[in-house]
């Protein structure tokens, strides 16, 4: 049965598109998470919505339209985390609503465009073309090939960016190449999964992955590993239960998180 | 030449001056206590030396074949995650990253290296345990050890005996004592003011409304008195 449902190619573009998308969010994840970043997925996934929605409007083509606007979102909420004057989490929350507000008032007053509002909101799996499949298989092998090679000057950042960059290791440029492929990463997967939950791939495999290993390989090897598994069967059971894939999937990585803390709690005693 | 000199250096962040015109030098083998009240530009002056921040006037001069990316940096504890998954020999290489430059990955002499840190604070049979699972002390020697595979000739710490019980405080200060009699490493130390028990080094500088001044330990105990 499961052999069937991927039969249909609409089937084989998500199982490729999400299973891409999941390695990209748990390598990012790994290293939001630990620097307690991972409210910046949230404000990205609300502005590449906004994005979205405007594209739709005035008759962007989406993807073109949204990708540089959330890349230079990105940039901007980067300095906006790192600025002392401003509480850099309340700045994130501010963009956030702003962006959903922008989207959703820019759709609402405009007449004459059929826009499906539940589909950017919380994904459609019909909307994923063969287009974001070679983007995402780009995408995912620059971040594995960046991973590689600068495995260790990321380790050191998310460990202590101060005495990385006083090591000399280029914290700034480092951080926006975390950025541009975090947006590359939710305007990608937002398709599938939805702005409101594709942040949710970036956090949930990271916070179950630090309950099963103690090393930061081990941490980022869990958090892949379970982040690809979930999506798979997150897409897999809302084939057979006819729900939304981005809801399953998000629903997988809570029962994993749920169990991960339950396994903990009794290895601890 | 002396191994660090500052000439009439200005530090700050925007308009707000936090240390003016400084002007000192340290020569290799010192050990020297940076002192102060809170916000008296302890360590906005470190940061200067690291190169964290850009004098807005003068110059820091590092002399004696000194690298400003192979100085080793102890931050506060506090801003460690102290529950961040990573054993001790993953977090200890970092301080290779210096002599990196553009190469990827670790050599073996830098594991060898990160061994001998390891090795001269005692600490050698934690290179594969969780930083999780240490205490406040080990925690603190193995940031120190990462620091010492940072340099092989400056270690600059920033209160490192904070949180610290007066046990661990003890022998964190006697491994210090011990790098700058033995290696010849010259250390520059953020302490407590107050405390003459912190006051470990052979010169003090002292920060008070963004002047600095360079004394003997000794003639500032007198004075202080």
């Amino acid at each position: 049965m499961i052999f069937e449902m991927f039969q249909y190619p609409f089937m084989q573009r998500a199982l490729l598109v999400g299973l891409f998308v999941a390695i990209c969010a748990a390598l990012v994840g790994v290293s939001l998470v630990l620097r307690k970043n991972s409210m910046i997925g949230d404000g990205l996934s609300h502005t590449a919505f906004s994005a979205f929605a405007l594209a739709a409007v005035f008759g962007f083509a989406p993807l073109y339209f949204a990708l540089p606007i959330v890349i230079l979102a990105s940039f901007f909420v980067l300095r906006l985390s790192r600025n002392r004057k401003i509480h850099g989490d309340a700045a994130i929350a501010v963009l956030s609503a702003s962006s959903l507000a922008l989207g959703t008032f820019a759709i609402s007053v405009t007449k004459g465009v059929n826009i499906d509002l539940n589909s950017y909101l919380f994904g459609s799996i019909l909307s994923v073309s063969w287009l974001d499949v070679w983007l995402s298989a780009g995408l995912a092998a620059i971040v594995v090939i960046l991973y590689f090679f600068a495995y260790h000057r990321i380790f050191a950042i998310t460990f202590d960016e101060e005495f990385a960059r006083s090591v000399g290791v280029k914290t700034g440029l480092y951080d926006a190449i975390f950025a541009a492929i975090c947006s590359v990463v939710i305007v990608l997967g937002m398709r599938l999964l939805g702005s409101l939950l594709i942040s949710s791939l970036i956090i949930f495999p990271t916070l179950t992955a630090m309950r099963c290993a103690k090393t930061f390989k081990g941490v980022v090897a869990a958090s892949v590993i379970i982040s690809a598994v979930a999506f798979v069967t997150g897409l897999v059971l809302s084939y057979f239960c006819a729900a939304p894939t981005g809801a399953t999937v998000v629903l997988v990585n809570l029962a994993a998180l749920i169990l991960a803390l339950f396994v903990e709690k009794i290895r601890k005693g | 030449m002396a191994l660090l000199t500052l000439k009439k250096v200005r530090l700050g962040y925007g308009d707000n001056v936090v240390i003016n015109d400084a002007n000192f030098s340290i020569e290799s083998g010192d050990f020297v206590c940076i002192v102060g009240t809170n916000g008296s530009g302890k360590s906005t002056l470190v940061r200067g030396i690291l190169g964290l921040i850009k004098p807005q006037k003068g110059e820091i001069i590092y002399g004696d074949g000194l690298d400003r990316t192979q100085i080793g940096y102890l931050p506060q504890e506090t801003r460690v995650d102290a529950t961040f998954p990573a054993t001790v020999e993953e977090i200890v290489l970092t301080g290779c990253l210096g002599h990196m430059k553009m190469r990827p990955f670790y050599c073996h002499g830098e594991h060898k290296h990160v061994h001998e840190s390891l090795k001269k604070l005692g600490i050698d049979s934690l290179a594969k345990k969780s930083f999780v699972d240490l205490s406040g002390g080990q925690k603190q020697k193995v940031l120190l050890a990462r620091s010492l595979s940072a340099t092989r000739k400056l270690l600059i710490l920033d209160e490192p005996s904070n949180n610290l019980d007066y046990k661990s405080r003890k022998s964190f200060y006697a491994a210090l004592a011990k790098l700058n009699r033995e290696h010849g490493l010259t250390i520059i130390m953020i302490t407590h003011d107050l405390d003459a028990d912190d006051l470990i080094g052979n010169k003090v500088l002292a920060l008070k409304e963004g002047s600095v001044t360079l004394e003997d330990t000794q003639k500032y105990l007198e004075a202080y008195k």
